[in-house]
């Protein structure tokens, strides 16, 4: 048998622990695409000398977003269910230098670690939270997540959802932190560019991705089709401008609000703590 | 060396900020706030980070968090709250995360009393989390035990790379002392050990041969670790495989009876000719040497074993102090954790011991009894202790 040379066939492989591959996720998951729009802004940060990658420290919680940690090349951190966001939170209060990351999923982030996404957003606090939103518990198997549109079927809820669901990104919205955004796989560009500018600020920077799970969200709606759920979301994603959280929709049926909805420049968490409390050599250190 | 007059809440911060204390994270909660109100003021003036969290559970995951990116890393808690942090004392276990967490017990179950006593954690302390990991635990029962103990914690936790608890209760807490202050220079610090290969050699779970412990490269200097919780090689990368599960999950029990020795601790009183023996920790020890005292002034060959080092247990000098016991009796404020901790040791060390019989004097109370209160409690049961 003739073995291939081997040798770096992507672009993005300095960022990835290709060693690792293949990934877990299935023909048709919108996490990739997000997870390549979050390296390719690392990788051209970079590139333009703005951004030391050894300074990400990517942390993620528990589902199948939460499988990024593994795959990526920085300092990384595979946490209980819910907890990335504490845990990033301990990793910038020992190291002002480091930029945590954290990507993870809806479940993750909006239900077991909902509280701790408020207080996070509440505070300011110096991070990046990438929420992929697929609107379903895919790595168990499709059973209800707070995401879950309401009326369709689930497998803890198999004669339909009688909840209706939280917008997790008007909840940030409405905390006001620094930098609040609902993005879609749909629309991967648009992601980088977006990621790039929220790695670049301070505070706590929220980026909700909108994804899509044809395996599980799609099979259990009768759109097992990649191609027939991507074009179902599609359609109801509508990029506006916004004046109150009231214009941020997530109505599955007819609009999910995307856009970029808050970018200011209010002092973060670690930099009013380390001024207050005259930690002159941490502020120093501080970064962004 | 300086001395000061502290409850032990106090030494504790003291003993830990000693250490190198970096981030300390909390969550408000009786009797273990004013550790966390001495700390706010005390910390960041020795370049510290203090933290409100929003939840216990969100203060171990920080305290994961901070450890790993190289800081000596604390909270303090009680009760409920050290209940919410049993998944988090798993994720350090098994990310081998050094970290000390501080448990001023109280009266459980559930809210039980809040600003009263109780003794009821040690299990908790060894076995709160699910699966198969180990950690240390250390039981003061005095403020200068606790300010020395706190430093010992945080040595022992970089020592085996685990959770350390540093087991107090609300009447130490609050019980002020004269507490020797000591400098520096005084103390033995024990800090990580650093990898000794490049980046692209290091395995962030690949343990030395002699103490099982992996040398630990912090964030942000280049290694790219990973802190893995689900089960992993030593690369940090997910195995299911039986053999390499077992192989972690083994080593993060041995890691800690390899490195017994360095860690286990206990006095024993009036134990050379005792025939009968008391068992106990923390402020009910300190009761309970009042009245061996008292027994001994009436002729009876009384003394006592107090175990500080809980988790692992020092078993050796406690069959060595029981082993001319007749009765062995030990006093808890629960419903005899440390009882079945010393008949397993027993029945364990049986060739060593004389067959003594084992009285299990729980006292599940809120308060501390006084000596003559034990005294009573004997005599209530009808035991002929001597």
């Amino acid at each position: 048998m003739v073995m291939l040379e081997q040798k770096s066939s992507h672009p993005l492989d300095a960022y990835m622990r290709t060693d690792r591959l293949p990934h877990i996720w299935c023909p048709g998951c919108g996490i990739g695409i997000a997870l390549q729009q979050f390296l390719w802004a690392v990788k051209e940060l970079h590139e333009e000398g703005k951004l030391d990658p050894n300074r990400i420290m990517f942390a993620t919680g528990i589902g199948c977003t939460g499988r990024a940690s593994g795959f990526v090349k920085f300092d990384s951190a595979h946490t209980p269910h819910g907890r990335a966001i504490p845990f990033a939170v301990g990793v910038k209060l020992a190291n002002p230098s480091l930029i945590p990351v954290v990507f993870s999923g809806d479940g993750d982030i909006a239900s077991i670690g909902g509280n701790h996404m408020m207080h996070a957003a509440r505070r300011n606090f110096d991070m990046l939270v990438i929420m992929v939103n697929n609107m379903t518990y895919g790595l168990t198997g499709g059973q209800l997540a707070p995401t879950t549109p309401y009326s369709v079927y689930s497998t803890t809820t198999p004669s339909g959802n009688p909840e209706h669901p939280i917008d997790a990104t008007k909840v940030v919205y409405s905390i006001s932190p620094n930098f609040v955004a609902r993005m879609s796989i749909t629309h991967p560009n648009i992601i980088r560019e977006t990621v790039k500018k929220a790695l670049m600020m301070k505070g706590f920077r929220w980026i909700e991705v909108l994804s899509t799970c044809p395996e599980i969200f799609g099979r259990h709606i009768n759109m097992k089709d990649p191609y027939e759920l991507y074009s179902r979301l599609k359609k109801v994603v509508k990029f506006k401008k916004i004046t109150s959280a009231n214009d941020i929709k997530y109505d599955w049926d007819n609009e999910i609000t995307c856009g970029v909805f808050t970018e200011k420049n209010d002092p973060s968490y670690m930099e009013s703590y380390l001024s207050m409390y005259s930690l002159k050599e941490k502020l120093e250190a501080l970064s962004p | 060396m300086k001395a000061e007059f502290l409850n032990s809440n106090q030494a504790v911060a003291e003993g830990a900020m000693a250490a190198g204390l970096g981030v300390y994270v909390g969550y408000p909660i009786t009797p273990s706030s004013d550790m966390f109100e001495y700390l706010s003021d005390e910390l960041p003036k020795k370049g510290g980070v203090v933290f409100q969290a929003e939840d216990e559970i969100a203060s171990i995951n920080a305290l994961v968090g901070a450890s790993l990116a190289g800081a000596k890393a604390m909270t303090a808690t009680s009760g409920p709250g050290f209940s919410l942090m049993m998944e988090g004392i798993g994720f350090a276990a098994m990310v081998e995360a050094p970290l000390m967490i501080v448990d001023v017990m109280r009266a459980g179950p559930s809210t039980g009393i809040a600003t009263q006593i109780g003794q009821g954690d040690i299990f908790q302390a060894r076995w709160g989390s699910h699966g198969v990991y180990n950690l240390v635990a250390y039981a003061p029962a005095s403020a200068q035990e606790a300010y020395d103990y706190a430093v010992r914690s945080f040595n022992a936790a970089y020592t085996v790379r685990t959770p350390v608890v540093l087991m107090t209760d609300a009447v130490l807490a609050h019980t002020r002392e004269r507490v020797m202050l000591r400098d520096r220079s005084e103390l033995e610090i024990v800090g990580r050990k650093k990898p000794n290969v490049p980046p692209d050699q290091y395995r962030p779970y690949r343990p030395d041969p002699d103490d099982l412990v992996p040398p630990m490269a912090i964030y942000g200097e280049g290694y790219h670790p990973i802190a893995e919780s689900l089960s992993h090689d030593e690369r940090g990368y997910y195995k299911t495989d039986d053999e390499i599960y077992r192989a972690l999950v083994s080593r993060l029990v041995r890691k800690v009876t390899v490195n017994k020795r360095k860690l286990v601790s206990s006095r024993s009183y009036y134990a050379d000719d005792a025939e009968i023996l008391f068992v106990a920790i923390g402020s009910m020890s300190r009761n309970l040497l009042a009245l061996v005292r008292d027994l001994r002034a009436r002729g009876i060959k009384a003394g006592m074993f107090r175990p500080i080092s809980l988790w692992p247990f020092d078993d050796e000098s406690f069959v060595a102090a029981a082993a001319r016991a007749k009765r062995i009796v030990t006093v808890e404020l629960s419903q005899g954790q440390l009882y079945e901790i010393i008949k397993g040791i027993l029945w364990d060390n049986r060739d060593k011991v004389a067959n003594p019989t084992v009285y299990n004097l729980d006292m599940p109370l809120p308060t501390l009894p006084t000596p003559d209160e034990v005294l009573g409690e004997i005599e209530s049961r009808g035991w002929k202790l001597w």
